[in-house]
């Protein structure tokens, strides 16, 4: 389908780029106090928005479109998180509180004398760019190669890629692993030799977001729709008829899988500047479980349904959670049950056949 | 070798046979689906399997198609081709097809995508990241969307075509894979008698370029389209021979009607 | 459903068993103590004419032991001591324990018991119930350190000569506490007298240990000989003091015949020492198996009898922790019957909120399990926080009672902890209890039959969605009962569940689905492997390695360690 003619999309489009470019301007432009100016909080806040939409559609390509329900994927998430953390980690330099030009406070505070080895090179930005995609990318591609090729599949691959996340959890919990256990990467200072906390810095980062949520988009939306993307669809809803057809039905879902992961990653490395935090808790199964009520919400199997479901429940969140914090999990749980016995589908799905009825 | 040059992916039938099983046994906790069943299909010839439920015909093509491993015996493809070291796209590559029982279509996809898929090409992922048609790919699927007689409804969903016109994209779909074997399951459950006619025309029309196996219960269709019929009972071949031979056999009454 | 029920009363003993066991807390010093001042009470073997001298005696050396310098006290001591009265034995041991007093009111000499903040008090002459009194109505009588001491060793004296074994026993091991040639000489002539095998391998040790001093190598190797099948700390304490070197690098013993002696027993008594540590990893291992079992049993049951992913499996579990503890709040007094009422409550308030979640949600998802998973993680969410809402974010604390606390001291170096050894034998109770149902009830039938072919069952007229309801709410109870197990050992929180519900879907998925024994044997080896682990790799690794271990391992058989087989699982 052209783009031109794809209307759903064209808005989508049409609305980040908007969020992308205005927000950050009025922002930068206009006094405090102007009706046209959007505070700092604001735009940090879309900058998070923003980068978990990309999140809900990297999942959306696994789950909405191959059918493989992943529980795990915000491991994916914070490890390009964890990348992107190091880098500013080693941008901090000799400016931490004990002073030491290359060990980052943690390692001082916990008596290491020397940098880990994997810490090495990421104090150069390009290679910590590589490894945000490189990092979740890897691990997708082990963790795939061996559960897709032995064909676990449903429940039971998601059961796995639950403990996959967990373990993760429990392992960068652990001081030993070199990640800051506990408290995890913070106290950042620059980012390409910015300041990180300013508000310049803040409205690119949002800018940033926005224009590879764009971009992701658009490269996602061409992988659906080649015939690679109607390959993953039939596998969704007949494996053994596509394997039967001549397809390596485990290299197609490895793709797909692997892929999202990346996007994922990219993600997670966009959302940690915007916070200024990464630590262990990223991992924890309840954060991938609330990627898939975004998608779940806004409808799988379309890529704009995955965005509008992640910027709708986290703004939920954010207003809820500052409301009535108590009420945020009832909402949350409640919405789960709802949009699965109720809107199979999503809103999107929802809104979609609306507007069919109503043709008829 | 007997000193044929073959190439590969070209599957040496100078024998005779394309299918070559032997010995081949299956059990599912103990109970026998396959029992030393022999069973040889000839280059270009189309073959009725009949039997009572449970004689084993669906295993039989779980076992060509590589979805089941048999316990013991050995199945060729050609006299070269062991099957038994390939798993299903590779057997699906090698040019055997399988039509299942139940008509398997992708509901979401248009019939046009539904063959476009089957199409025979590289398969790989990135190969088909960046496919594009090509007017002879294009030529082909139209071809065979006339065969199947689906021309109309080439950009509808395959979710609304009727029971008869999803065996028939099924059977589209086999076709587009430029098979060598077409293994076809109960080709005809749920057509009307007119479908039923221009079913056993098509396949009659099939045979010669590639071989045939039919899985069918329907006596009067396969005797309307088989000149050699194969009995399965309990799991090995009760008989072999023409429709009539078979329907006299004795044997085949009392696995039919019972004692 | 009659030969169930026999077979159940057949089963009966073995409660009667539990119950007799869970009163009796053996082996513990102050058990011995308890019984052993109930059966000094008891034992009236004294003739009148001595009683009436032996009385004065004794009134006079309680009001020397009042009044007067710590000289005094000892000599008072030495005077009860004297007196051959079982009451004297009484106020000596409440003098040690610290628990002798003087009522400010009247100056009377009184033995207390701490009951809360009171003092349930008693006679020291007489014996006879005083009632209670507050603390501060009291006067400790104080003794010290030098006091103890001796008083240890006229109690233990006194108590050599008592007609119970346990006591006897308790006796001696707290002489060997401190030893001097005055006891050693009382051992002796114990030894020769005892008749009791416990008391004498006791003696004997104390003998031995005291004997590797001796400056005859004869003796010393003959200490080493007797000492070689006597494991306790003390032994090998003394042993690798004969093998090590001082500082000068000289042998602290100086004769070579002896100290291969003592390294031939050393290595002997190691090789039992790795036997215990192998004994003590496989019960720590066990028992975090039967917390795993007992977690994961119920959801075997939703998960494989139906199909059904339970997100909220551990929530219920959650809710049976919870239940435990408001049955203890109302009625704090009594733990024990407390903890008894709370496995049925607790089952019954989980199954209910079990059956409400599949009549309400589930079965709207039949055959969409993904869609189950999304839908109870929602539930898991909402009890969560109803949960936090109604008692509080944090922990509660739900109290152990006394039986079920402490440890079961086999031996120096073997210690089982009471709740760990309780919960593995509540576990497998509720296996077999489990096991029963299903095998032979109705309802297990029907729930087999539902699970085998659902159409089938439907067709022959057994109400599937009835059986579903209560297989559901059967495995929600199962996991109530978890809960209650849980409460014993670990915080009852909001997030209890969610600590338990990726372990016991690794067990339910490394065992097989739909096979109860594979349940049992993925929880106990899982268990097992976590605990042989942690000493090489530290708690937290040993978890991790689990878990990766058990992904590789459905990479390899993706239907578990007992597979569910035949043509019905194809496809």
């Amino acid at each position: 389908m052209l783009l031109k003619n794809d209307k759903a999309a064209l808005s989508v489009l049409a609305v980040l780029a908007a969020i992308s470019l205005i927000v950050p301007v009025c922002n930068l432009v206009f006094a405090p106090g102007s009706p046209l100016y959007f505070s700092s909080y604001t735009v940090s806040l879309l900058g998070k928005y923003l980068t978990f939409a990309l999140l809900g559609m990297s999942l959306d390509l696994v789950w909405g479109y191959c059918g493989i329900l992943a529980l795990g994927h915000g491991a994916f998430f914070a490890l390009g998180g964890y990348a992107m953390g190091m880098y500013l980690m080693r941008q901090i330099g000799s400016r931490g509180v004990y002073g030491d030009p290359l060990l980052p406070d943690f390692m001082v505070f916990l008596n290491w004398k020397e940098l880990p080895w994997y810490w090495h090179g990421f104090e150069q930005f390009w290679f910590a760019a590589i490894m945000i995609f490189l990092v979740p990318g890897v691990l997708a591609f082990l963790f795939g190669w061996l559960a897709f090729r032995s064909r676990v599949t449903g429940v039971y691959l998601s059961i796995i890629t639950q403990a996959l996340t967990y373990a993760l959890l429990l392992a960068f919990f652990r001081n030993e692993m070199g990640f800051g256990g506990n408290n995890g990467l913070t106290d950042f200072k620059e980012i390409l030799g910015f300041n990180s906390q300013s508000d310049s810095v803040r409205a690119c980062l949002l800018m940033a977001s926005g224009l590879i949520l764009m971009l992701a988009f658009l490269v996602s939306r061409w992988i659906v729709n080649s015939k690679l993307g109607r390959v993953v669809t039939a596998i969704r809803d007949q494996e053994m008829r596509v394997r039967f057809l001549g397809y390596r039905v485990e290299m197609f879902k490895l793709w797909i899988f692997v892929f999202a992961a990346m996007l994922a990653g990219i993600a997670g490395a966009l959302y940690v500047p915007q916070v200024g935090i990464i630590n262990p808790s990223e991992f924890s199964p309840l954060n991938s479980l609330e990627i898939v009520i975004w998608v779940a919400i806004g409808g799988r199997g379309t890529l704009y349904g995955a965005i509008v479901g992640a910027v709708l429940v986290n703004y939920a969140k954010t207003l809820l959670t500052g409301w009535m914090p108590e009420i945020w999990l009832f909402f949350l749980g409640a919405t789960f049950i709802l949009v699965t016995v109720l809107l199979p589908d999503g809103l999107v799905g929802f809104w979609q056949r609306r507007l069919q009825e109503q043709k008829q | 070798m007997n000193g044929i040059a073959l190439k590969p992916g070209q599957v040496d039938v100078s024998h005779g046979p394309i299918l070559y099983l032997e010995d081949v046994s299956v059990s599912f906790d103990g109970f026998k689906a396959l029992n030393n069943l022999s069973l040889y299909i000839d280059a270009g010839e189309l073959r009725c399997l009949i039997g009572p439920n449970g004689a084993g015909k669906t295993t039989l093509m779980d076992v060509i198609t590589g979805k089941t491993r048999p316990d013991t015996g050995s199945v060729f493809f050609g006299q070269t081709i062991d099957l038994l070291q390939m798993d299903e796209p590779a057997i699906a590559q090698a040019g055997i097809c399988r039509k299942f029982q139940k008509p398997s279509v992708f509901d979401m996809l248009s019939v046009f995508e539904n063959l476009e898929l089957a199409l025979a090409t590289d398969k790989g992922a990135w190969a088909t990241l960046f496919a594009k048609l090509n007017g002879a790919q294009r030529d082909r699927i139209e071809q065979v969307l006339e065969t199947i007689g689906l021309v109309e409804l080439r950009s509808q969903p395959a979710g609304i075509l009727s029971h008869g016109q999803k065996q028939w994209l099924e059977i589209g779909m086999l076709l587009m894979q430029e098979p060598k074997v077409m293994l076809v399951d109960e080709p005809i459950a749920g057509m009307t008698h007119q479908e039923v006619e221009r079913t056993a025309e098509l396949l009659l029309s099939l045979q010669g370029e590639r071989s045939i196996v039919v899985v069918e219960h329907d006596m009067e269709f396969v005797r309307s389209i088989a000149k050699h019929v194969t009995v399965l009972h309990e799991g090995s071949v009760l008989t072999e021979g023409s429709m009539d031979e078979v329907q006299n056999d004795p044997r085949v009454i009392q696995v039919y009607l019972g004692d | 459903m009659l030969i169930y029920f026999v077979s159940f009363v057949d089963k009966l003993w073995f409660l009667g068993l539990f119950k007799v066991w869970s009163i009796m807390k053996p082996n513990s010093f102050r058990w011995c103590c308890r019984v052993m001042l109930g059966f000094i009470l008891m034992s009236p073997t004294l003739s009148i004419g001595q009683e009436n001298a032996a009385e004065d005696a004794f009134s006079a050396a309680l009001s020397n032991l009042k009044a007067g310098s710590m000289q005094e006290r000892g000599q008072a001591i030495e005077q009860l001591a004297a007196v051959e009265k079982p009451q004297a034995v009484a106020v000596l041991q409440a003098l040690l324990d610290g628990r002798l007093f003087n009522l400010k009111a009247d100056g009377k000499l009184v033995i207390g018991e701490e009951v809360e903040t009171d003092y349930k008090l008693t006679d020291a002459e007489s014996g006879e119930n005083l009632g209670m009194v507050e603390r501060s109505a009291t006067q400790k009588i104080t003794v010290n350190n030098s006091l103890r001491t001796s008083l240890r060793k006229i109690i233990g004296r006194l108590q050599l000569n008592d007609d119970n074994a346990a006591v006897r026993l308790a006796a001696v091991s707290a002489m060997g506490q401190s030893i001097d040639d005055q006891s050693l000489a009382l051992l002796r002539g114990q030894l020769i007298m005892e008749q009791d095998e416990r008391v004498q391998n006791a003696i004997k040790l104390i003998l031995g240990l005291e004997q590797l001093n001796s400056p005859d190598k004869r003796v010393r190797l003959a200490a080493i000989d007797l000492l070689k099948d006597q494991a306790g700390r003390n032994v090998v304490n003394r042993l690798n003091g004969l093998v090590e070197k001082d500082s000068d690098g000289h042998y602290l013993e100086a004769d070579s015949d002896v100290r291969n002696q003592a390294e031939a027993a050393l290595s002997k008594i190691n090789s039992q020492l790795q036997a215990y540590a192998a004994i003590e990893t496989l019960f720590f291992g066990l028992s975090l198996g039967a917390v795993l079992v007992l977690a994961a049993i119920g959801l075997a049951i939703t998960f494989g009898v139906m199909g059904v992913i339970n997100m909220a499996h551990g929530e219920l579990m959650m809710l049976g922790a919870y239940t435990t503890y408001v049955t203890q709040q109302l009625m704090p007094n009594h733990l024990g019957l407390s903890l008894a009422i709370a496995v049925p409550a607790a089952f019954i308030i989980s199954a209910l909120a079990g059956i409400i979640i599949e009549r309400g949600i589930i079965r709207f998802l039949y055959g969409r399990p993904l869609e189950t998973l999304l839908a109870t993680f929602g539930v898991s969410l909402v009890l969560q926080q109803a949960v936090r809402s109604i008692f509080s974010p944090l922990n509660r604390s739900v109290a152990t009672p006394e039986w079920m606390s402490g440890t079961l001291q086999i031996n120096d170096f073997l210690s089982l902890t009471w709740n760990r050894l309780y919960i593995l034998i509540f576990c497998l109770l509720v296996f077999v209890l489990l096991l029963q149902i299903l095998k032979r009830t109705r309802l297990g039938l029907e729930v087999r039959a539902v699970a085998q072919n659902r159409k089938m069952a439907l067709a022959m007229g057994i109400p599937t969605g009835r059986v579903d309801a209560l297989t559901f709410g059967l495995g929600s109870g199962i996991a109530g009962v978890a809960g209650v197990a849980l409460s014993q050992i670990t915080n009852v929180g909001p997030n209890l569940g969610q600590a338990y519900i990726v372990d016991s879907f690794m067990v339910v998925v490394f065992g097989g689905v739909g096979n109860l024994w594979g349940t049992l044997v993925a929880g106990f080896s899982l268990g097992i492997a976590n605990k042989l682990l942690e000493p090489y790799a530290g708690a937290v690794l040993a978890k991790i390695l689990v878990l990766v271990f058990i992904i590789l391992f459905i990479q390899k058989r993706p239907r578990g360690l007992f597979p569910q087989q035949g043509r019905a699982v194809e496809g």
